[in-house]
């Protein structure tokens, strides 16, 4: 794209359903900046971001990370509902490893089910989505993303101490600042109104849900 | 000029789909996201969700012919169904893969049977809509 001036947000989303990840990754890529991986089961998600078997018992490494993808990733978006590993099994195993808990997590669901969220948002992750995701909802992420890309920085840097520094220009990259105010309990609207606040559409032209 | 023709077709044809509530504003959403860049994604999410659909109704359809329905297996590929068919707006489609749902729980063998013939007579008649445009 030859942007060099501004940030690229990388981001990995998981959905065992083709539709909802071609329409994942349009939406996200439809906001710019983005690359977007998208994969169809929770392992395959821990094999792109290199997760070890025996990730758990060893002390967070003070050497570079031998799997690149791992620091390039600034936000994993996941569906709730997946044959064998389900998201929130995918988000446990990201908060349980010292090199991937920090990147921000964000679940997708079809299903409002309050206890479900609950449990998501306080294993972690940082938003809950209601599917079918909309571009109002991209909006939220970006908070997420840039936190993501703080990490990023951060491992570069550490990265970058720990070898000699290259003969090379640092990378120039401008954080966008954040341009809506903080909702605040915004992950919570889901369960309260069951609609994010941002849609203008409502979902159903008045015929009722049977 | 027949690109203008076809144009007007194609909104004749989705404001009858919206009025008729066979088509919801997701749709739209799949409208938003096409451009100049991606000109072809509508018809491609749209041909997948054709695929995709007729390999599960014809699943649905074997599993349920059996004396001893598997419920827990047509439970599964009625949510994956109705996963997709919100995703694309086919909201008719979503509304019937709803009441199949309960019919499963309910272990409702005739509601079952019922509202998977209402699913393929919704996804016909949006696939028969659709191909007068589309091809």
């Amino acid at each position: 794209m030859g942007m060099a001036a501004e940030a690229q947000f990388h981001v990995l989303a998981v959905d065992d359903s083709l539709i909802d990840r071609k329409l994942i990754e349009r939406l996200l890529k439809n906001s710019s900046y983005q690359a977007v991986t998208a994969v169809d089961s929770g392992s395959k998600a821990l094999e792109f971001l290199g997760l070890r078997e025996d990730d758990q018992t060893n002390p967070s490494p003070p050497s570079v990370p031998s799997n690149h993808h791992e620091m390039q990733v600034n936000l994993i978006i996941t569906d709730y509902c997946m044959p064998g590993m389900t998201g929130y099994d995918l988000l446990k195993k990201i908060k349980e490893s010292s090199s991937l808990k920090d990147i921000p997590v964000v679940i997708m669901s079809s299903e409002n089910v309050p206890s479900r969220i609950n449990r998501c948002l306080e294993e972690g992750a940082e938003e809950f989505l209601l599917k079918p995701v909309q571009l109002s909802d991209v909006n939220r992420l970006r908070p997420h993303l840039l936190k993501g890309k703080l990490r990023e920085q951060k491992l570069q840097q550490q990265q970058q101490q720990l070898s000699p520094p290259p003969p090379q220009l640092p990378q120039q990259q401008q954080l966008q600042p954040l341009q809506q105010p903080q909702q605040p309990n915004n992950k919570r609207k889901s369960i309260e109104e069951g609609l994010s606040p941002e849609r203008t559409r409502p979902r159903y032209s008045g015929l009722a849900v049977v | 000029m027949a690109l203008k023709a076809l144009k007007s077709q194609l909104k004749a044809v989705l404001e009858s789909l919206y009025t008729e509530g066979v088509l919801d504003h997701q749709f739209d959403q799949l409208q938003a996201l096409q451009d100049a860049n991606n000109p072809g994604f509508v018809v491609e999410v749209v041909t997948l969700f054709y695929e995709d659909t007729e390999k599960t109704l014809r699943e649905l359809t074997k599993y349920l012919e059996q004396p001893i329905a598997d419920n827990q297996r047509v439970d599964s590929y009625v949510h994956q169904l109705k996963g997709s068919s919100s995703s694309i707006g086919a909201q008719q489609i979503k509304l019937a893969c709803i009441d199949f749902h309960q019919a499963c729980l309910d272990n409702n063998k005739d509601g079952c049977l019922q509202a998977l013939n209402k699913i393929k007579y919704e996804f016909y008649h949006l696939q028969s809509k659709f191909k007068t445009v589309i091809q």
